[in-house]
């Protein structure tokens, strides 16, 4: 898992709220039975046409917008609980997305992936939505250490939360595999106790 | 004083991390081939076993054709998805239910039907509707395949610990209105993210009247209002269900069981983070007119206009009624359909074919409507044929295909064109869920058989 520290990036707005991961990558894509190539899909039926196309009106197709930020609207990741959907959005080559919510599996899925999920207030959201409309240059800096987001525009931040474990791990690139692997001794003796009824 | 939630959430857990999640143990995994090769590739490269083998059980369900199961798949990139699942629990040393074995079906449906599924159980499996499990007064959630991977080596996942949530529902279903219809109304009423963070029991006088097919399609439906999961206390509806069951405890194990099951309720005087309380005799057969299952009215009733919501709210809601084809303020009673969906973790079960039979017996379907009625698992497919169903659903004019998810994700080859209209009993109506540019009206197995006779969205309780 890549090492996640602090991010200073253009952004790109994706005003829509209940973005489900069935937008995010289609379940036609799901087949594959690796990780790779996610995402060259992402967002596949709003970014390209029947043919193959890339949608102009789509804003992964706008060339004004670019950046390693997505900003979201509201309840993002909703819906099916494929991995795929944080896998093609990291593959994209995104490293955070801003939302003022996050559906519970998908948040999970990216922190897995190292792919942070920040989550602003509606207000701190609809402000940078703005400023990157105004002037699509406008720069997001993103502190994991500190917990804080900055609009580099207005000057304002945001603290947001994260437990401390999941930070760690962001941090320091490691997975919760390798805890729960040096817990096993653990697991033996709760087993020895657990309800349990046969077959 | 405990919720039932924290009852089995303490029973489960091994440690907990300070300031971080609870390392939970896991009783029983649920895996199919879409969301677990990663995974065994996972192992594979760390170099580990499945650390308890009879706790995972696989099944094949959402990639496999619905017609000629007994033919190889055609599609080669989900022959190889299947293959993998094949050679995955060989090389493992896992119990797979592969496409034309007799425990074979939707995840969620096999679970349940093969006793599998019991109360005060932590489930998990690499799919959201594992909610679907709770019914039983289990902890079941869907998670990722990084969190299939850490079941398979350890038996156990690192959660952090939701809220809880009690939604009571009092009074009773008028006739003609089901689970499904209380449960979209649900939705509506809290919206796609309003439980977003919570663990959800529902309780009342309408909840303990359900059967345990109604139970599991609410629970189901747990996720699209963004619940880790839903829970229902088990009672005698839920033991009676079990027993029995290949798999449920058997002889003086169940006497143990039983006991055990009874203590699993919410203490009096137990506090929940939210409550909500509904009354279920103000509901009425419900239909979805947008792109999330947030979307949805009575069927007598209009889509809403866009009063009220703000700028981004405006861009979402105009872009979903131009997906649908719809405008704001129509009613959705009288629409015409092309397509109806039986089937799905949701009401793939045999009570609902038995609701649609009965429907539809001594009618014919509509010629304008392509019906694909697909069981949930092998064994409901047996018990229509025994049960005489089968034949009263061929008679009205129906085909019923093999048992999987077919349309409900249309990662096969029922796939809904595009900008054709569909009922389905399914749980999603996303964007291109159906197929790309499909639209998907979600309704309940009753609304969905009145749709395939008249051919257009009708209120089932204004035809004899």
């Amino acid at each position: 898992m890549e090492k996640f520290q602090t991010v200073t990036s253009t952004y790109v707005p994706l005003p829509i709220e209940n973005v489900d991961t069935d937008q995010i990558i289609p379940a036609r894509f799901l087949k594959a039975t690796d990780k790779e190539g996610f995402g060259d899909n992402l967002f596949a039926d709003w970014r390209y046409d029947k043919d193959g196309n890339p949608k102009p009106d789509f804003v992964l197709n706008n060339p004004t917008y670019s950046g390693t930020i997505l900003v979201a609207g509201k309840n993002f990741g909703s819906g099916s609980s494929r991995e795929h959907a944080a896998w093609a959005v990291s593959g994209y080559g995104f490293r955070a997305v801003v939302s003022s919510y996050f559906a519970d599996i998908f948040k999970n899925n990216s922190l897995n992936n190292g792919l942070l999920p920040v989550v602003v207030s509606p207000d701190f959201l609809s402000e940078i939505l703005e400023c990157v409309h105004d002037n699509p240059q406008n720069t997001l800096t993103i502190d994991l250490n500190q917990q804080t987001i900055t609009n580099n525009k207005t000057g304002r931040s945001e603290a947001f939360e994260i437990n401390t474990y999941k930070k760690e791990c962001l941090q320091k690139g490691l997975d919760d595999i390798d805890y729960l692997l040096s817990k096993k001794d653990k697991i033996e003796e709760y087993e020895k106790t657990r309800m349990y009824f046969g077959l | 004083m405990k919720t039932l939630f924290d009852k089995i959430w303490d029973a489960h857990t091994v440690t907990a991390i300070k300031d971080g999640p609870t390392q939970l143990y896991i009783d029983r995994h649920f895996c199919h081939e879409v969301t677990s090769p990663q995974a065994f590739n996972g192992l594979r490269e760390r170099g580990l076993k499945v650390f308890r083998p009879n706790q995972t059980t696989l099944t094949a369900d959402h990639n496999t054709p619905t017609c000629n199961q007994d033919q190889p798949v055609k599609d080669p990139v989900s022959r190889k998805q299947l293959d993998t699942l094949s050679k995955n629990a060989e090389e493992f040393g896992l119990t797979l239910y592969a496409l034309g074995n007799e425990r074979n079906g939707v995840v969620h449906i096999i679970g349940p039907e093969n006793g599998y599924t019991q109360p005060g159980m932590t489930i998990v499996c690499g799919d959201s509707h594992t909610s679907t499990h709770g019914a039983f007064g289990a902890i079941a959630f869907g998670i990722g395949t990084s969190e299939v991977e850490m079941v398979l080596a350890t038996q156990c996942i690192l959660q952090s610990r939701p809220k809880t949530m009690r939604i009571t529902f009092n009074g009773k279903l008028e006739q003609g209105v089901t689970a499904k219809d209380l449960a979209l109304y649900m939705i509506a009423q809290l919206t796609t993210g309003g439980a977003t963070g919570y663990f959800v029991e529902y309780a009342g006088e309408a909840i303990r009247n359900l059967t345990m097919e109604e139970r599991m399609t609410l629970c189901n439906l747990s996720i699209e209002m963004g619940a880790r999961g839903g829970l229902i206390a088990p009672d005698e509806t839920t033991f009676e269900y079990i027993k029995g069951k290949d798999f449920a405890p058997q002889e003086e194990n169940w006497e143990q069981a039983v006991e055990y099951w009874r203590t699993l309720k919410t203490d009096e005087g137990a506090e929940f983070d939210k409550e909500y309380v509904f009354d279920a005799s103000k509901i009425e057969p419900m239909v979805t007119y947008g792109t999330n299952p947030g979307m949805g009215v009575f069927i007598s009733g209009s889509i809403p206009t866009l009063e009220g919501l703000d700028e981004t709210g405006q861009i979402t809601f105009k872009k979903s009624l131009n997906y649908m084809g719809f405008q704001p303020g129509e009613k959705m009673e009288g629409k015409p359909i092309d397509y109806v969906f039986l089937g799905s973790c949701t009401n793939g079960r045999i009570e609902d074919f038995r609701t649609f039979a009965n429907f539809v017996k001594g009618k014919k379907k509509s010629d304008n409507v392509v019906a694909w009625l697909v069981p949930g698992s092998h064994r409901v497919e047996k018990q229509l044929r025994d049960e005489g169903l089968y034949q009263i659903l061929v008679e009205a004019g129906f085909e019923v295909r093999q048992p999987g998810c077919s349309a409900c994700l249309a990662m096969n080859d029922d796939k809904v064109p595009a900008g054709k209209y569909a009922i389905s009993t399914t749980n999603r109506n996303f964007e291109g869920r159906q197929g790309p540019g499909a639209r998907t009206i979600l309704a309940s197995p009753l609304v969905a058989a009145a749709a395939a006779v008249t051919g257009k969205i009708t209120d089932p309780r204004k035809i004899a």
